[in-house]
This record gives structure tokens, sequence and C-alpha cells, in this order.
């Protein structure tokens, strides 16, 4: 199968991965050779952070694994945007079998591997916050529980975006989706629901768990490269805004998610083995009517009338993660975590000569 | 090797030997006997796969879809709620061709939930694209695993081998179970068509449309088709090396003159050529056609058996499974199969055809009801559809008390009260 070469327009932005640094500082996504596993050509709308996510965290995945990776991937706009029979975007063997059971597939297809006698080739799972949190849950915690050689990505877009932006178990409070609609005296998705399925993770003492976001690329391809690092399950999750979902700007994506980080509602984070061992400190709090007043799914909390009760209550959220995760930047902590450059060895051999 | 072995052992075994490379294994009576001997193969050694004990049957399928996908030879087995627990992804293992191999061990299907045989399960499952396979002896479930692995990857079709719960899983009998060597002959490595590999990344599953759909779907049915072909071919194959006929699309049991034929899938085969010789005594020309093939459902097999002499026939077909509001599952194909007469015989006008629904949780076929129910039909009084053995009595007084009171509910704890039988959960 022939590769796309990658044709860069972005120059020096901060997304494009620093293009300008020494070679061996350089992001994956700034480099020529990156496998670009996801593929333009792809029917995802304009400024979707799941598209983003998924090249981002796969093409670390191919170079740390020198281009030895299987994705399967749950039901849900990254499997239907990227798929549209007979054509595919995806540059790596991939399978998409339901929605609710890749991370068994991926455990059957690690499995295997290993009875194959194929140990250098990895197994990466991917899906939805939906498929994920709700209908996946089972396989998830199955293949986490017998530490099946897996990482699982979730792309967190808060919602069912595939079939129209419903409710899942990730949707945030107040949130405005079409199961949760902006009407009555409590308009959007209630509080005191949801789950937090990075915890649940490391409830399960699984070799590594991540958060991250399309927003900080380096962070994002840090930690999908060192998920590689380990033999097991591992569980990687990324807040991927949603333009059509959020009801944010397709050009405001990156700025969406790094205020979902700068305002605590979002907490990045690692952790091995069931412990915290790093948490990306915020360098400037900013309020959360910062990060609420760019999407559309929270103009209620904004007209007719500034719902400051509402907005106090996600503040307070907010505030408990940066507390909860140390999130505060101070004196003695690093404004970020000390991050080994990822390794620029091609991933693997150049497509010709294959 | 002759062996006097559980039905369950011996599956285990002709499994075992079959080299399966990931095995999954979530437990169901009665099907856990099957899986249990194949884990303990793997844990000791002698049996060279990875072994998943997975968190459910959904998982199961999922995951031996995923180690086909990926070019190992899979296989999982189940029974009733877990056959259903996995369904959407029995019918994604169909949909993508992957040629796994799948036990039910069948048993009926709750409410009320029941442990014992019947075959709701894997009749449930009938058109999710699956070959069906059903065993009459546990020889034959044996045999028919290894005959499985080489139509599932001769067509790249999964294939499901059923075998009745308990009065195969559980029961002892003696088997002769293929030596390794035997079945390496017979059965040669899983080559996959079509998997997923890093030297040649391709996209499996991926979303089809409109424009495609309606072919993919008619692949499946030509796959089926081909299966039709597959299936005796390889039984015939089988049997040229092992000296036994097992498997093949339909078993005809003195049905040349009969005037009498029962139709039944599974182990009633048994109880069914006996109950025929009894009546042949009788001077009644009974035969029996067991339908070892029901999907793809073998038309023109089925046609060839019952084709005689255009005397008036009367077929019963004993059905292990009700689909309420309809009558008999393989009664409907039967009579599509007799109605598609094209000058052969049989002509449907000639056929009387009754329903008798039998053995439904475990409750036992007898060779004497079996005898009576038939003597009545061979003389006219058998109705077009029937339960064996029913209870009239608990029925009767239920249906009286559903009359006087107007009442929504689950109405199988009164029956139990009327039994006198406590209802334990
Ligand atoms: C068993 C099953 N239930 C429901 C659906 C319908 N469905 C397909 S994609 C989807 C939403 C996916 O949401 P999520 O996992 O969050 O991914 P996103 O599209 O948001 O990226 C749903 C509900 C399905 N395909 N299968
Ligand atoms: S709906 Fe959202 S997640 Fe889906 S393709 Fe559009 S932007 Fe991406
Ligand atoms: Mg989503």
């Amino acid at each position: 199968m022939p590769y796309e070469r990658i044709k860069f327009y972005q120059t020096g932005s901060f997304a494009a991965g620093n293009r300008l640094l020494p070679a061996d500082l350089r992001s994956v996504q700034s480099s020529g050779d990156r496998a670009n596993a996801l593929t333009c050509g792809h029917r995802a709308c304009q400024g979707c952070g799941e598209a983003l996510g998924a090249r981002y965290a796969l093409d670390a995945a191919m170079r740390a694994t020198k281009g030895k990776l299987i994705a399967v991937n749950a039901t849900g706009c990254l499997e239907v945007f990227s798929t549209p029979f007979p054509e595919t975007s995806w540059q790596v063997p991939w399978l998409h079998s339901l929605f609710g059971n890749a991370p068994a597939v991926a455990s059957g297809v690690a499995a295997a591997l290993k009875a194959m006698g194929r140990p250098e080739v990895r197994v990466v799972a991917q899906g939805g916050d939906g498929g994920t949190v709700d209908i996946g849950m089972a396989c998830l915690s199955g293949m986490f529980e017998r530490d099946d050689d897996v990482l699982y990505i979730c792309y967190d877009n808060q919602a069912y975006m595939n079939t129209g932006v419903q409710r899942s178990g990730a949707t945030p409070p107040a949130a405005r989706t079409a199961t949760t609609p902006a009407v009555g005296p409590e308009p959007g998705n209630t509080f005191g629901q949801g789950k937090n399925v990075p915890l649940i993770a490391m409830a399960h003492e699984i070799p590594y768990v991540a958060t991250a976001t399309v927003a900080d690329l380096r962070d994002l391809e840090y930690k999908a490269t060192r998920a590689m690092d380990f033999r097991g399950a591992r569980y990687l999750h990324i807040l991927v805004p949603c333009p059509l979902g959020w009801g944010s700007a397709p050009a405001d994506t990156i700025k969406v998610a790094r205020l979902a980080t700068e305002s605590g509602l979002f907490p990045v984070f690692e952790a091995e083995a069931g412990q915290v061992t790093s948490a990306t400190p915020i360098r400037r709090q900013v309020p959360v009517q910062d990060y609420l007043r760019l999407q559309a799914r929270y103009a209620h909390l904004f007209r007719p009338r500034e719902r400051t009760d509402v907005i106090a209550r996600l503040q307070a959220a907010a505030d408990r993660n940066i507390a909860r995760f140390g999130l505060r930047a101070g004196p003695g902590q690093p404004e970020q975590p000390e991050r080994p450059p990822v390794p620029v060895a091609p991933h693997r051999d150049t497509p010709q000569e294959r | 090797m002759l062996k006097q072995i559980e039905g369950s052992r011996a599956v285990a075994e002709a499994v075992a030997r079959s080299r399966p490379q990931v095995i999954c294994a979530y437990p169901i009576t009665p099907q856990t006997h099957i899986v249990e001997a194949l884990g303990a193969l793997v844990k000791k050694g002698d049996l060279n796969a990875g072994f998943l004990n997975v968190e459910s049957e959904f998982a199961a399928m999922s995951a031996v879809i995923g180690a086909s996908a990926a070019g190992a030879r899979a296989y999982t087995a189940t029974a009733s709620q877990g056959l259903l627990y996995m369904s959407e992804a029995v019918y994604n293992a169909a949909g993508l061709g992957l040629p796994v191999v799948m036990t039910v061990a069948n048993r009926a299907i709750g409410a009320p939930i029941n442990i014992w045989n019947d075959h709701s399960d894997a009749m449930s499952q009938r058109d999710a694209g699956w070959i069906q396979l059903y065993a009459e002896t546990n020889q034959e479930a044996a045999d028919l695993h290894i005959q499985a692995f080489r139509i599932a990857e001769e067509l790249s079709n999964p294939v499901m081998v059923c075998m009745d719960g308990f009065l195969l899983t559980h029961a002892s009998e003696r088997v002769d179970v293929p030596g390794q060597d035997e079945v390496d002959a017979f059965l040669p490595p899983y080559a996959p068509r079509q998997v997923l590999d890093p030297a040649d990344p391709v996209s499996i599953g991926a979303m089809v449309g409109p424009e495609a759909f309606t072919e993919v779907r008619y692949l499946a049915a030509e796959r089926m088709r081909q299966a039709l072909d597959l299936v005796p071919a390889v039984a015939a194959d089988f049997a040229g090396q092992f000296g036994r006929s097992s498997g093949g699309l339909v078993r005809p049991y003195r049905i040349e003159d009969a005037e009498l034929i029962v139709v039944a899938l599974g182990s009633v085969l048994g109880t069914i050529a006996d109950a025929v010789d009894e009546l042949r005594d009788d001077g009644i020309r009974a035969g029996a056609l067991g339908i070892t093939t029901f999907r793809p459902f073998p038309v023109q097999a089925v046609r060839a058996a019952l084709d005689g002499d255009h005397r008036l026939r009367r077929v019963v077909v004993i059905e292990r499974a009700l689909a309420p509001g309809s009558g008999g599952i393989v009664t409907a194909d039967l009579r599509a199969a007799i109605a598609t007469a094209d000058g052969g015989a049989p002509r449907p006008e000639d056929t009387i055809i009754s329903t008798v629904i039998a053995g439904l949780g475990g409750r036992p076929v007898t060779r004497k009801s079996l005898r009576e129910m038939l003597t009545s039909a061979a003389q006219g009084n058998l109705p077009p559809f029937s339960f064996l053995d029913l209870r009239s009595d608990l029925v009767t007084s239920e249906l009286a008390r559903m009359r006087a009171a107007r009442r929504s509910g689950p109405s199988a704890e009164n029956l139990l009260r009327d039994l006198g039988v406590t209802a334990v959960s």
C-alpha cells in the first residue's frame, strides 16, 4: 500500500511541533517521515479535535513501535469519517468490529500476536467517550484487569457525536446535548453524574494511565510514546474538542482544549501502577467562563442572563481538580514536567523500500 | 483412540487437536466442561494456545474476532443466555467473514431461566450468517469440530457446532477421539485471506452504504450456497480418512418407502430411530430425516430425501424450539423446501406437515411418547401444531385463572405453585 508524503503548510506553529528546532528536539508531527497514520481525505468536520488527536497519538505510537502497530477502532465519528467504503484514511492495519467491543477485539489481536510469536507488533484500541466510558466499559475493564498488552486510547469529546450529540457518561454538567437540552429551570446536563475513567483505570493498577489534550502536542506525543515502553494494559484519555457538538469555532479547537486544562476542568496527568507520577501544572489559571464562553453548548449559562450559580459550581469543580491533582504552578514546582524528547529514529523504512 | 469419555471432554480434545491458537472462555452451563478441559490442556502446556478468561460472552466473541482477523485460529464456546449476550458480535464475525468455530451446548432461553436442553439458543442465531451443524452423538460432536475448522477456513465463514446440552455434553460414551497426526493430515494450518499485518496495512470493517451493501450480502448468500457443496465434500473426505461418517447435510433413516417421515435435529434422532423401528414392527412405514446442516438449509438434499413416488406423505417435524406466534422454525424451512417443487416430487399437495414442539427446557423426549404421537399421525389424527407431552392440567388451570382476573406478569410461578414446587431462583 503506497504511503502519502506529508505536505506541511503551517510554519513554526505550536501545533506543528517546532520544526525549526534541532532534529532531535522536534515533535513527531513536525517530521516529514511521520507515519501519517490517519492521512488526508477523511471526512471529519473542520477543526475536528478527534481527527487531530488520533493522528498525533498514532503517529507517536507508530514511531515508538517502528511501524509495528495494529489499530482496533470502536464505532463512532473516528471510524465513520475515516472509512467510507471503499476508501480508507488509515495507513496502519486497522480493524473495526462494533461499538462496545474494541478493547476485547484488541485483546484478541494481542493474544493472536503472542500465540503467533510476533511480540514486536503492538496493539492500540481506540474509541470515543461513549464507546469507552459507557457501552465499552465492561470490555475495557476486562482488558485492564487481565493486563492484556493493549494501549486503549479514548478520544473524549464529551458526547455521542456520531449519532448527533447525545449525552454520554463523560458529558460534563450543564453542557447542552440533544438529550440534555438547554430548557427548563436547570438546562443542560445534570450535576453529580458521570464517571472519571482515568481514575477507574488507575483503580485497576494497570502499568500506565495518562490524560492529554490536543492543545499540548508534545505532551500527547510523549504520553503515547511512554505508553509503548510498557507491556500490559495502558490507558490514554485525550480531550478532543468537537466544533460541531460543542458549538465552538473550528479554528478554536486548540484554544478550547488549552482553556479546558488552564481552567482546571480537565486535569492532565500520568500515573503508573495506580499512583499519579506527574501532573501538568497550570501556568496561568483562567476562570471557567473563559472556557465556557467559546462554546454554544454552554450558551444558556450566559443568555438570557448569566447563571452565576451554575458557573460557580463549575468553577468549584475546576478548583477541586486543581487541588486534587496539585495543578497549581508555584514555587518549587516546574512550569512543565520534564519531558524527554521523543526519539527521532524513523518509525519505519521509507515507503519506497517496501 | 477409543475411550469412554464425557462428551465435553471429547469435544475439548478434538478442538485441541485442531490446534487453535486463541481460545476464549466465559462459563455457562452446560458448556463449562468444554472450556475447563481446554483451559487445563493449555495450562499444562499440552496445548500451545492463548487462553483468555474474558468478562462476558460478548467479549469472548469479540476477542475471537480480533484473534481471527490477526491471523490466528480462534475458538470459543457458549450456550443459551451467553449466545444471546454475544449476539451482536456473532453477526459481526460472519459479516467480517472470519472463520471462527464455536460450540453451542444447546440450552433453553429464559425467562423462566432454565439450564436444560433445547434448541432455542442456536435457532435464535439462525440468520446470523454462521454455518450451523447439529451433532447427533458425541462421536459426531467431536468429529464435527475438526470438520468445522476446515469448512470455516476454506470458506472464510464462521461455523457453529451445536450439541445438545447435558444429553451430549455431560453424557459419557465411547468416542474415538482422533489422534494428532490424523487431525494434522486432515486439517491444514490456517492460511488467512486477509490479515492485520503492519507489512501490508489493510482496513477491515469499513462502513458500507447503499451502493454496495446489497452486494456484500449477496456474497454472504453465495458463501452459504458454496457451503452446500463444501460441507458434504468435507464430510466425505473425513469418512475417507477416518472410516466413519459424520457430518454432511442430512441423514435419512429407513426413508426409502416411508409414508411417515420424522424430521429432527440433534441427539433426539437416536430416540426417533428407535421409535421408527418400533413403528415398522407395528406395520407403519416410518422413517426419519436428520438435518445435520441447518444453515445453510439444505433444500435440495431435503427434497431429494423426501422424494418418493408421489404417495400421500405425512411429515412430522420435531421442533426443539418454539417460535411464538409462528410455530416451528424448522417446519417453515421444510415447507419452503417442499413448496419449491418444480416438476420433481415431493409435491406440497401430497404432503401433510405437522409441527410437534418437543423437549423444551429439558423435558425428555421419550420413545414411548414419540411412538404414540407418530401412531396417531399415521392414523391422520395429529393436529398441524401440537406440543408433545404437554401437561394440559397445568395450562388449563392457568388459562382459567387468566380469564378470571386480568393481570399482567410472569406465569411460571403460578404453574410451580400448582405443581406444589416452590420457586427457587
Ligand atoms: C450497540 C450500538 N448502539 C448504538 C450504536 C449507535 N452509535 C454509533 S456511534 C455512536 C456514538 C459514538 O459516540 P462516541 O463513542 O462518544 O464517539 P464520537 O462519535 O463522539 O467520536 C452511537 C451511539 C451502535 N453503533 N451500536
Ligand atoms: S462531529 Fe465532532 S467528532 Fe465528529 S467529525 Fe465532526 S468535529 Fe469531529
Ligand atoms: Mg464522543
